[in-house]
């Protein structure tokens, strides 16, 4: 470990707003504070969570920044779900993200471990001096078969961390990994479910062997006593060997994070990370948080936080903000678990040219300005709609700017797994008109003027894979 | 430009149209004759592959094109050609042969649109995934966009717009080739299942096949064919920014009516529209199209249309009778087709030879085609004067 102070800035964290009651999944009406999950909706996938936490994280972070222009930067994303199985997933988020082209990007997967390997690569990465910045984002969307005990346990969500050197809210004291060769839980390049053996075996010999293995390395790396650590956030594949794991390395039920099992689930690579995430929103300045995360081995970390970490509301409004979905059906029919009518994934889909040449517009969403009369386009045009003025224009960034709906319909007809699907022309405030769709929306909401913020979603699956671009969500629930 | 230069140089002698519907049993070169023959019959053509010198053709999704009219009509060694302009592309076709029989190159033309949705296996139009923007892109969701600002505004609503599907619904029983034969209630309207905000299933255009055809000669030689000829006064096409991407749409109107109702009033000379003209076929693509266009074109004031509809001012028996033979409402919308189709009617009306629905004294006639996201307009007016 070098000498140098390595922390995290800043963080963002990412619930999809949509629960699945576990009631629904056997026939029956959810009951309020009923066991539940966090899924992605319809058009979410684990880069478009990650894109959603990132820019959380980044907003974060440039609250406390003191410099501004560009600073190097890593972006690694972690994910056993990243829709390709061959495509970096970092790169569409970087652009997502609006990034400059030197960004460093790296995919992490293959273990549900891999969101704190990341993590750890990133304070490498500024530790060595290679970059002054490294945004580490976790996602997971895993799938299980329908109505299994996986289904119950699992959860959508993300989290992002800005790890940097100067100006950390938590400063890591300590680091330490094992690698654990097993076939505990796993997913073939063929399987679309994930497959685990029994539960006894994995409890015991998994997590049972690993964790209390790797938390006595990092106590006694960090010389620190176990009750010194004020959150700590446990990793555990459920909700009955997290509180018997608490008890057996001598976590007090007061030092421990809520695992959020029943209301958000084991979410995966984001699961430790998101457990720090909501370890340092809990922390006050002096505070120590611990992260121990599992699979196909262990990573645990130690932090300090230097100052009071809550920078903005985040995981605890995320948790509460929360609808349920409007039935098992359409969970399954999100997931394309169900046969429908229409084949969403048909069809050669969007040529990679089109993708190409778009991608400023649809990827990071930027508009132009006219440098001769204001006018503002989207998508960019060559020739001024206002004064036809010829390829005299500024890019414009969008996507962190409001707006208001300025017309709208509810269509019934464009197949969507939850009609109507709701479209409108969005005025983006200081400029620039989008037709966009509508997302996270209830449809009596929906009027003239209804104020909007931008959030990056897959718009379609046509060509079979996921096509990106940004959607309209209202700014607060009305 | 002079605009009046094209006014009363050519004139319509011969109109035919094919049965518009679910013409399972008719390839698109069934229809393309049978409206063509009919034309020619109208004109007292007996000898087409003579008489006939040129032949502009609207279609959006023909499947060969200017062979489908060509081979089907053996008219060979002359020029065909196809005009593909959205849903104006019969109305742009008939300009082409108005302009080019105008500029003295042919005396006698034929127009023909025609297409054949039928054969694509959907009962909506089709759903395309060529990009990730402008999505859904759906006829019924691009033309409701205008809705709820337009409602807000002027306190619309659904019941308005249902009166226009009413209305023509009663229209098209009156007319023989129209594909909907059928009275509908207010009721009916607004209880059927919703298709895109604000319409339900009625107020939209069904998907139908069809062809419809003109014979187009010089003015001064239209007697040769029949006595009562119908001169043209104007045809336009005007295009305007897709709404989508407009910066400075207001929501109110569309544009591209707008703009082309100035073309063709400016090339006929009519400066009190709804005094001057007596019948109209709008492009009732959806009730709220034709509720809009009421004002683009100046038949009233905007924001005005509500009154007008509640008072019947455009029902047949109204002061300005519009969709006479029930329009794109019962007649469905084969796109090419439906330009030429108004044509077809409006001449019938200013002929006096329009039965049931006929427009009593009717000597000036306008038709009106939009398309697009909508952003083209096409107009076309006829008199008899």
């Amino acid at each position: 470990m070098s000498e140098k102070q390595i922390g995290i800035a800043a963080w963002g964290t990412y619930v999809p707003a949509t629960r699945l009651p576990f009631a629904l999944i056997g026939g029956h009406a959810p009951k309020d504070g009923g066991p539940e999950r966090s899924v992605a909706a319809y058009d979410e996938d684990a880069i478009t969570m990650a894109v959603e936490a990132a820019r959380r994280a980044l907003a974060n972070h440039a609250v406390h920044a003191s410099k501004s222009g560009e600073v190097s930067t890593s972006l690694y994303f972690a994910s056993t779900t990243n829709p390709y199985a061959e495509k970096l997933g970092a790169a569409v988020i970087a652009k997502a993200l609006d990034l400059p082209r030197t960004t460093r990007t790296a995919d992490f997967g293959g273990s549900l471990r891999c969101g704190t390997t990341a993590l750890l690569a990133a304070v490498d990465a500024v530790a060595a001096g290679s970059v002054e910045r490294a945004v580490v984002v976790a996602a997971d969307c895993r799938l299980a078969p329908p109505r299994s005990a996986l289904e119950r346990n699992f959860g959508d969500a993300a989290v992002a961390f800005v790890v940097t050197g100067a100006g950390a809210s938590a400063i890591l004291d300590a680091q330490t990994s094992i690698n654990n060769e097993m076939l505990d839980v796993w997913r073939t390049a063929d399987d679309r479910f994930v497959r685990s053996w029994e539960d006894r075996f994995v409890t015991q010999h998994g997590y049972g062997d690993t964790v209390p293995e790797v938390v006595a390395q990092l106590l006694d790396g960090a010389s620190v006593d176990v009750a010194s650590i004020a959150h700590v956030a446990l990793y555990a594949p459920d909700a009955r060997s997290h509180a018997s794991m608490a008890a057996q390395v001598g976590v007090s039920a007061d030092n421990l994070v809520d695992p959020l099992f029943g209301r958000v689930g084991n979410c995966g690579a984001a699961f430790a990370p998101l457990l720090l995430a909501a370890g340092l929103e809990a922390a006050a300045a002096g505070e120590r948080v611990a992260s121990v995360s599992y699979g196909d081995g262990a990573d645990a970390t130690v932090w300090t936080v230097t100052k009071s970490a809550a920078v903005a509301p985040n995981l605890q409004e995320q948790l509460s903000n929360r609808r349920a979905v409007r039935s098992y059906d359409s969970y399954l029919a999100s997931r394309r678990l169900v046969e429908t009518g229409v084949d969403s994934r048909a069809g050669t889909g969007i040529a990679a040219t089109t993708h190409w040449r778009d991608r400023d517009e649809d990827i990071s969403f930027r508009g132009e300005r006219c440098r001769r009369c204001g006018t503002y386009h989207f998508p960019a045009q060559r020739v001024c709609y206002g004064c036809a003025a010829k390829d005299d224009f500024e890019s414009v960034a969008l996507s962190h700017r409001s707006g208001k709906l300025l017309s709208y319909t509810f269509d019934n007809f464009f197949p969507t797994p939850e009609p109507p699907l709701v479209a409108g022309m969005v005025e983006i405030n200081g400029g620039c008109r989008v037709y966009l769709q509508l997302c996270d929306v209830d449809p009596k909401q929906v009027r003239c003027d209804l104020p909007l913020r931008f959030v990056f979603r897959k718009i379609h699956e046509a060509g079979a894979k996921p096509n990106y671009f940004w959607k309209a969500q209202p700014t607060q629930s009305e | 430009m002079s605009n009046d230069n094209i006014r009363d140089k050519t004139a319509i002698v011969g109109v035919g149209c094919s049965h518009f519907g679910e013409n399972w049993d008719k390839a698109p070169e069934d229809m393309i004759v049978e409206a063509a023959y009919e034309a020619y019959a109208d004109a007292g053509i007996d000898d087409p592959q003579t008489q006939i010198e040129a032949v502009f053709c609207g279609s959006v999704y023909p499947s060969r094109g200017t062979g489908e009219v060509a081979e089907s009509l053996k008219l060979f060694g002359k020029p065909v050609s196809l005009v593909q302009n959205y849903c104006a592309s019969g109305t742009d076709a008939f300009r082409f042969g108005v302009f080019a029989v105008a500029a003295g190159m042919y005396e006698t033309v034929l127009v023909v649109g025609f297409d054949k949705p039928k054969d694509r296996g959907v009962s909506g139009p089709s759903v395309f995934l060529t990009g990730v923007r402008d999505l859904p892109a759906t006829p019924a969701g691009w033309f409701s966009l205008c809705a709820a600002r337009y409602f807000d505004k002027y306190g619309a609503g659904r019941e308005d717009l249902a009166k226009i599907a009413v209305k023509n619904h009663h229209n098209g029983t009156l007319a023989p080739k129209s594909m909907l034969k059928r009275e509908i209630s207010i009721d009916d309207v607004l209880s059927a299942r919703i298709i895109s905000w604000p319409f339900g299933l009625y107020d939209c255009a069904a998907q139908s096949d069809g062809a419809a055809a003109v014979v187009l000669t010089r003015a001064d030689c239209a007697r040769r064919f029949r006595d009562d000829p119908v001169l043209v006064k104007a045809v336009g096409i005007a295009m305007a920014p897709n709404p989508q991407t407009d910066p400075t749409f207001d929501f109110l109107r569309w544009k591209p009516t707008v703009y082309a109702a100035e073309q063709v009033y400016a090339q006929a000379g009519i400066t009190d529209p709804f005094k001057e003209i007596d019948v109209a076929q709008l492009h009732d693509c959806f009730t709220m199209t034709e509720l809009l266009t009421y004002e683009d074109i100046g038949l009233c004031e905007k924001g005005a249309a509500k009154e007008h509809i509640a008072s019947g001012t455009f029902a047949l028996d109204g002061e300005l009778p519009v969709n006479t033979d029930g329009g794109l409402k019962t007649f469905g919308h084969p796109t090419g087709a439906t330009g030429v189709r108004m044509l077809y009617e409006n001449t019938l009306q200013l002929q006096n030879r329009a039965g049931p629905r006929q427009v009593p004294n009717a000597t000036t006639a306008l038709s009106h085609n939009i398309g697009g996201a909508p952003q083209v307009c096409g107009m076309a007016i006829l008199s008899t004067n």
